[in-house]
């Protein structure tokens, strides 16, 4: 694990050089997804780029959470919801029925609208991923990830005088840095955010978007958001849906500033939405 | 001109008749609810308070029993006729003992040439099975043969109900000394009484005590002077004619104090002789009879003698069938309960499993004793009458209650939580029981216990299962021939002597007890459970 991690430095730090020629994460192509006999999304392809945020925009009900739930497999859970096209992580195929959901959700991480910590302590919360997949032998060394995981999450200086309290009695914003020191334990490259900062306050919104700042550096982080601002400030990638549609795709700054279409303008001028 | 009282009608004040109208009726409504809401309750209250109060106060008397305390000389004729001192033989005996109680009864009480039928009055103060302990005592000691041992000898129940005050409306008086006693023991005795007005007391109370519901059925009175009870036959004036019943076999002494006892049944409507009565007063006034703890409620097993029965088989048997039914309930339910609820495809299948699930919660308890009967004993052979078989019955019977509660306590948890557990990789199989399970055990125990709970209570289908059989042995395992605590109860209650209603009084407290000892054990578990999580 941690020669991958080396390998991926490195090319990391290439394409920070170059930001036209960022390696491609994930690669979506031709997804469509149905629940029952309603399509929710519609032939979409998207390249995610490694070491960025990209974010995902668009009114209620586009299909942009649907779309994300794809990259982890989220959506095979729904009974009635089938997927189909081809999304390449690293080159393999994660929809290939010989892939396993659960290995995949451990290096694609999520984070939720709501802070869903489990009811168990704050260590606990955070151990459980990796002991689950076997990443830490022995406590020391479990202490170790935990530790770190915090630090990533920028919560340890607020907890590590209790870690053994529930996770659910920290205050909101607290919980969904703690739900993203969960995500990030396992060691995940992907880490999909579902409106993470929907039920935060404006103070705990700015501490989790600075924190999505810093974990660009080693992640790729695909976020779905309804407030444009957020968009602007943490993203790189802006991808604009409409009715499961993909319609529009660039650099936030372009897709801010000199959208193409028409419906993108609209949007995110607050015409409609 | 403008006026301040222009403008729309209600400006300035909310406060019109009509709002306050509304508003009147709104509290009514308000109250009204409120007082269903409170007479509900009151009326539970008051049926479960009620309910309480007639069992316990029923119950109260089997809590406690009279004994004789009686100087017994085990004499080896009657109770090792071959010398052979062997402790099983000896135990085996019960007609020796019987017969060498009866024989020193007599001896203590009758004449010689007693009539038959008053013998058996005697003996009828004690059953037949009476001796039972003194056997057993013996068999382990046999050195004490041919000694003299104080035994408590478990009076009938029909005088230990006198004793507690039971078989007939009674009053004791004092009617003052003896002024004369005349005639003979064998053919009537003639007392006058010394004073007029115990003369007249003793009329009036006659009067008080004759029941008016009753045609020809006048009070009697049984008269103690000094130590003999005699029986009053007539009177004239201050002349009372007796007839003797028990005691020291002697006319009344001039100057003796007496005594009546006035009874509203006479003994033909009693299931106490007048004889019996005497003898049991002389036996008090002697300081020989003691009121027990019944400790034979819990160490016994059933027995056709009330006075000898027991709970001790049916809790036996009642906790090894709760047992397999406890074996066999809650894992069931509780997988079953997880894999429709997190596992099974939501189809057409599992949605007519859902349905039968949720009608079999209703099906009449009769109905899967029959089931118990064609499958476990005519189909697979087992025996009758074991606590495996009724444990099955019973698991099946409540493995509906168990499913359901599950499912609702499974469906309770939030689904956040399944998503959590997935996004960091978890598996299906591991987010259920890493993190839904133990969140929805509470839930699961509740209904687990009350599943439990229900299974105790239920008699129908044990029934049919043959546990309705007598069984005078606590059972060995579930193997073994058994009953259960509320069969037992409904055989008692169908017990034609009246001992057995404060019997079955006290064996309904048993299973009272049992209940709220199982809901006991769930709270603090379910505590547990929730102070973990």
């Amino acid at each position: 694990m941690d020669g991958n991690m080396e390998h991926f430095t490195q090319t990391k730090s290439s394409a920070r050089a170059d930001a036209a020629s960022a390696p491609i994460k994930v690669d979506c192509q031709n997804i469509d997804v149905y629940y029952g006999d309603k399509q929710a999304i519609e032939d979409i392809s998207l390249e995610i780029e490694d070491r960025s945020v990209t974010a995902f925009i668009g009114p209620s009900g586009c299909g942009k959470s649907t779309f994300l739930r794809c990259i982890n497999r989220m959506n095979d859970t729904i009974e009635s919801a089938k997927v189909t096209g081809k999304i390449f992580m690293d080159g393999a195929n994660i929809n290939d029925p010989s892939i396993d959901p659960v290995l995949l959700r451990s290096r694609v991480g999520m984070v939720f609208q709501k802070p869903n910590p489990f009811p168990k302590s704050i260590y606990d919360n955070i151990a459980y991923g990796p002991r689950i997949h076997g990443l830490a032998s022995g406590k020391a060394e479990m202490d170790e990830v935990v530790e770190n995981s915090l630090r990533k999450a920028g919560l340890w200086e607020e907890v590590k005088d209790r870690l053994p309290a529930p996770g659910t009695g920290l205050s909101g914003g607290q919980q969904q840095r703690l739900c993203i020191a969960r995500a990030i334990a396992v060691s995940p490259e992907v880490i999909l955010m579902d409106e993470p900062c929907s039920a935060l306050d404006p103070i705990a919104t700015a501490k989790i978007e600075e924190l999505i700042d810093e974990l660009r550096e080693r992640y790729c982080i695909v976020i779905v958001t309804h407030s444009m601002q957020q968009a602007a400030r943490v993203s790189q990638k802006t991808a604009f849906f409409h009715l499961g549609k993909l319609i529009e795709y660039g650099d936030t700054e372009r897709i801010f500033t000199n959208p193409e279409h028409g419906r993108t303008q609209d949007y995110i001028t607050g015409r409609f939405g | 001109m403008s006026s301040p009282t222009e403008g729309p009608a209600n400006t300035g004040s909310f406060v019109t008749e009509e709002a306050l109208r509304r508003l009147k009726k709104r509290h009514g409504a308000e109250a009204r609810f409120k007082l269903y809401g409170q007479l509900a309750i009151g009326i539970a209250i008051v049926a479960l308070v009620t309910l309480l109060i007639s069992i316990f106060g029923q119950a109260s008397s089997a809590f406690s029993r009279h004994v004789l305390s009686y100087d017994l000389n085990i004499e080896a004729s009657y109770v090792d006729p071959d010398g052979t001192r062997d402790p099983d033989e000896i135990a085996r005996n019960v007609s020796g003992f019987n017969l060498m109680l009866q024989d020193q009864l007599a001896d203590e009480f009758l004449p010689e040439d007693a009539d038959r039928n008053v013998q058996r009055e005697l003996y009828g103060m004690f059953t037949r099975l009476a001796v039972l302990p003194i056997a057993r005592a013996t068999a382990d000691s046999p050195e004490t043969i041919g000694s003299e041992q104080i035994f408590n000898v478990a009076l009938a129940d029909d005088i230990d109900l006198f004793l507690k005050g039971g078989v007939s409306a009674r009053k004791s008086i004092e009617i003052g000394e003896v002024a004369a006693g005349e005639g003979a023991i064998e053919s009537g005795v003639t007392l006058t009484l010394a004073s007029q007005d115990a003369t007249e007391k003793l009329g009036a109370t006659l009067t008080e005590l004759t029941r008016t519901d009753v045609d020809n059925a006048p009070a009697v009175a049984l008269i103690k002077a000094g130590n003999t009870w005699y029986r009053l036959e007539g009177s004239e004036d201050r002349n009372l004619s007796l007839t003797y019943l028990a005691g020291p076999r002697m006319l009344p002494s001039n100057g003796a104090a007496t005594e009546a006892l006035v009874l509203a049944q006479s003994q033909e409507n009693r299931t106490v002789t007048d004889r019996q009565i005497a003898w049991t007063e002389i036996l008090r006034a002697q300081g020989r009879i003691k009121s027990k703890i019944n400790t034979t409620l819990f160490t016994n097993s059933d027995s056709t003698y009330p006075e000898l029965a027991g709970t001790a088989a049916a809790i036996v048997g009642s906790l090894l069938t709760m047992l397999v039914t406890a074996l066999l309930a809650i894992p069931v339910g509780i997988f079953a309960a997880v894999y429709l609820e997190e596992f099974a495809p939501k189809n057409k299948l599992t949605s007519l499993i859902e349905v039968n699930i949720n009608n079999l919660a209703a099906v009449p308890s009769i109905v899967f004793g029959l089931l118990g009967a064609a499958v476990f004993i005519n189909f697979m052979g087992l025996p009758r009458s074991v606590p495996l078989v009724g444990g099955l019955v019973l698991g099946l019977l409540v493995l509906p209650t168990v499913i359901i509660a599950s499912r609702a306590a499974l469906t309770a948890v939030p689904p956040s939580i399944r998503t959590a557990a997935l996004g960091v990789g978890a598996s299906k199989t591991q987010s259920v029981f890493h993190h839904v399970l133990p969140l929805a055990a509470p839930g699961i125990m509740t209904g687990a216990i009350i599943g439990m709970a229900r299974a105790l209570g239920e008699t129908a289908p044990l029934l049919l299962i043959g546990m309705v059989a007598f069984v005078a042995e606590v059972p060995d395992g579930p193997m073994d021939e058994s009953t259960v605590l509320p069969v037992l109860i409904y055989k008692w209650s169908t017990g034609a002597e009246r001992a057995w209603e404060p019997q079955t009084a006290a064996a309904i407290i048993v299973l009272l007890v049992f209940l709220v000892l199982m809901n006991l054990i769930a709270i603090i578990l379910r505590r547990r459970f929730e102070r973990r999580w």
